[in-house]
């Protein structure tokens, strides 16, 4: 039995049931399966979080965010900045008690690259309903290239716990089609 | 050199008594220790349990029970208590009981051993004080830069002296059962689980104590900086490490109660003994689990430690979920119901909370705990799901459904055969693995709904009533929350059934004397009787090759469906 020394002394001589041996194999070739798709995924999916990462002191961070976020203002809601960079830019998103700042708009198709990083606590950047979930460190500025695929109003949530005021920590990206844009800006121009 | 002066204790005489059961040889020692741990462990699953019920009414939108200061506090003492010292407690009386009882040897320095356990009993108590007091609602993973009280890392460095205390008894106990023949041959198939996982827990406790004593410095002001990231990284090598622990020690249980309650013998030593080995060797690279959405850590880096080195590890869970129920299907057939494909698992002991809960926990740490774990785990998957309440749902199934499960299974033994007491309210013991499995697996389910929903772990208020800017999930998300809310009261009743049974047969329950028949029987004949039948080529298993592909095809499925979410993100790089 399980709780007895097991009936033959030279145990490691028996040999293996045939359906133990079947199932090895499969679990093995699964294994060796899901080990490649993660390497594979690499060259044929679009989901690969970056290595990217600086160490910056949080107080360069917050003036580096505070520049972009004066840069590219383009309105204010609730005296949260709305920020709208040109595609391709360096976008800095600042997590901190408790807030994700300031907000941005993006643009669909458009890449960015998404510093993140925090000025006291670790955050989780938890972009919904998307489903894009992210460490925030402090004293890490970690970039991501992002390109949204859909447009809307997206909300940023905090997903790691940073206090009392946790539940409370929010942020927002706005996404617009390109074509509404461009439409936008001429209708900007022409008046 | 002898074990004694290993553990710098002098040999002593032991009192043994003979088991009418089993036959196996009692040291009187190693059963005071082993109630001792019991105890200790049933106390802080009832503190424990009972927070969690909080969170979960709390984190029901429409109950909304506590204030957020109270929610967070309540949370990190329902981690610590259940995670910590339900488990760990339990475990230890599992390695005394794997390594004495079983190998009808007297336990090594039980003073030794008694200290172990005072020093856990001091930690745990100072870490519930501590956390009760205020001001270290960390987490149970109190990530820096967020600081608690220095006594709340203290506490789990005590805790954890103890418990690497208990681990050296073992170790020593193994070494004298070895030097004074109290066995043939190797050890039992349990008792090597039991060996995996404490050799894991000296890899774990050490992780632990190279992160927690800087941490413990830093609260009291003596070191200044703890760089967060590297603290994940050390810390994780202590945090999931400990769910190996739990891992070892709940198959070990699984095989115990096989072996006990139907008379099922391991198919193939060799097979079962290598799969535990693949939990040594690989185990551990797992803790890397956690670092999948962290910064600066390379994807080949990741890939290599998430996948265990090629899911090796996984495949030893793989394989001990082919070959227990194997050996219980093996068993059964011997016993008489060889039947159809199923007759076995139909006519199995399914009134005995022994087995129920045994068979509970191994199908929801198969197919819940296990398959979401691998997912979870998964380098790119893991954005999907990174501090979603997708990972409590995911660790519930595990460490819940699977571990506390399993370890309710096995104080259904523990109580007649080392309490030798008769248990109490049979016929509440006999519905209590349900209640509760069932409870625990509904939270789990619910829990990984929400996740996916996108709902945050350790989030007191997901309508974002104060918030600005506000956020809104779905109707969905909120149905997921209702009814894991709901899934907690049920497991919260198998909870308080399972700590009024075993406090009731304590106290008052009937004294074994006699070897009279036991409510819920042994296998007939214990220990000898069964152990003759051969296993190779004699042998079938439809029923478990059934259950093992359905098993199977489930993990290839939910894999897929994952990555067909994952494609559907922003892309990002």
């Amino acid at each position: 039995m399980s709780v007895s020394p097991p009936e033959q002394r030279i145990w490691w001589n028996e040999p293996i049931e045939k359906v133990e041996l079947v199932w090895i194999v499969v679990a093995f070739l699964w294994g060796v399966f899901m080990f490649g798709f993660m390497i594979a995924w690499h060259f044929i999916g679009g989901q690969n979080l970056n290595k990217e990462a600086y160490r910056i002191a949080p107080s360069n961070y917050e003036l580096k965010v505070e520049n972009f976020a004066r840069m590219y203002k383009v309105r204010e809601e609730k005296g949260i900045p709305v920020v709208k960079p040109p595609g391709g830019a360096d976008v800095y998103l600042l997590g901190r008690l408790w807030q994700w700042w300031p907000m941005l708009e993006l643009e669909k198709g458009v890449s960015y690259r998404i510093h993140l990083s925090s000025i006291d606590l670790q955050h989780g950047f938890s972009l919904q309903p998307v489903g894009i979930n992210i460490q925030v460190h402090p004293g890490y500025e970690h970039v991501v290239t992002l390109t949204p695929t859909e447009s809307g109003e997206f909300g940023i949530v905090c997903n790691e716990f940073c206090g009392i005021g946790h539940h409370m920590m929010t942020g927002r990206i706005y996404v617009t089609d390109r074509k509404q844009a461009a439409s936008d800006q001429f209708f900007a121009e022409g008046r | 050199m002898t074990a004694e002066t290993i553990a710098g204790a002098v040999g002593r005489s032991a009192v043994f008594r003979t088991c009418a059961y089993t036959g196996l040889k009692v040291d009187a020692a190693a059963q005071a220790l082993i109630k001792a741990n019991a105890v200790a462990a049933v106390v802080f699953l009832a503190i424990g349990g009972f927070m969690g019920l909080l969170v979960a009414l709390t984190r029901w939108p429409a109950v909304h029970l506590l204030p957020a200061e109270w929610f967070y506090l309540v949370l990190t003492g329902h981690g610590t208590n259940v995670l910590l010292f339900w488990i760990i407690f339990f475990e230890i009386a599992v390695l005394y009981f794997a390594s004495a009882i079983l190998l009808n040897s007297r336990l090594a320095a039980p003073k030794f051993a008694w200290l172990g356990f005072v020093l856990m009993v001091v930690g745990a108590a100072l870490a519930n004080v501590t956390v009760l007091q205020g001001d270290s609602s960390v987490m149970f993973t109190s990530y820096p830069p967020m600081q608690a009280k220095p006594n709340f890392y203290l506490a789990l460095i005590l805790f954890a002296v103890g418990a690497l205390i208990g681990c050296a008894v073992f170790f020593a106990t193994l070494v004298i059962a070895r030097e004074e023949g109290t066995y043939q041959g190797s050890i039992p198939l349990v008792t090597f689980g039991a060996l995996t996982a404490a050799i894991i827990a000296v890899f774990t406790i050490a992780s632990g104590a190279i992160i927690l004593i800087p941490t413990w410095l830093w609260s009291l002001g003596l070191i200044s900086n703890i760089d967060p990231l590297m603290y994940k990284v050390v810390w994780w090598g202590m945090g999931h490490s400990s769910q190996q622990i739990n891992v070892s020690a709940h198959v070990a249980i699984w095989y115990m109660i096989g072996a006990l309650v139907v008379g099922a013998k391991p198919l193939s030593e060799k097979v079962s003994r290598t799969a535990f080995l693949m939990y040594i060797l690989f185990l551990q690279l797992a803790s890397a689990h956690h670092l999948l959405a962290e910064p600066g850590l390379d994807a080949s880096w990741k890939i290599v430690n998430t996948s265990y080195m090629m899911y090796l590890a996984v495949m030893g869970s793989m394989i001990h979920g082919l070959t227990v129920p194997g050996s219980i299907e093996a068993a059964q057939r011997r016993n008489g119901y060889d039947r159809g494909v199923f007759e076995w698992l139909r006519k199995a002991p399914w009134g005995n909370p022994a087995f129920s809960g045994m068979f509970l926990s191994l199908v929801f740490f198969g197919f819940i705990g296990g398959i979401s774990g691998v997912v979870l785990g998964t380098e790119q998957l893991n954005v999907l799901m990174h501090n979603t309440i997708y990972v409590p749902g995911h660790f519930h199934g595990t460490v819940v459904a699977g571990t506390t499960l399993a370890f309710m299974a096995a104080t259904y033994l523990v109580l007649p055969l080392i309490f030798q007491r008769e248990i109490m309210w049979p016929g509440l013991a006999k519905w209590q693995p349900y209640l509760f499995g069932i409870g625990v697996a509904g939270i789990a389910l619910f829990m990984m709904g929400a996740g996916i929903l996108g709902v945050p772990r350790r989030h007191w208020d997901i309508t974002f009533s104060d918030a600005e800017p506000s956020f809104a999930y779905s109707a969905g998300a909120f149905l997921m929350m209702g009814l894991n809310g709901l899934f907690a009261i049920l497991a919260a009743i198998g909870g308080a059934i399972y700590v009024l049974v075993v406090v009731g047969t304590v106290l008052f329950g009937e004294r074994i004397t006699g070897g009279h028949r036991l409510t819920f029987p042994l296998h007939q004949g214990g220990g000898n009787a069964v152990s003759h039948y051969g296993s190779y080529g004699t042998i079938k298993l439809p029923g478990t090759i059934i259950l093992v592909a359905i098993f199977f095809v489930s993990f290839v499925l939910y894999y897929f469906i994952n990555w067909k979410y994952l494609s559907e993100l922003w892309l990002f790089r």
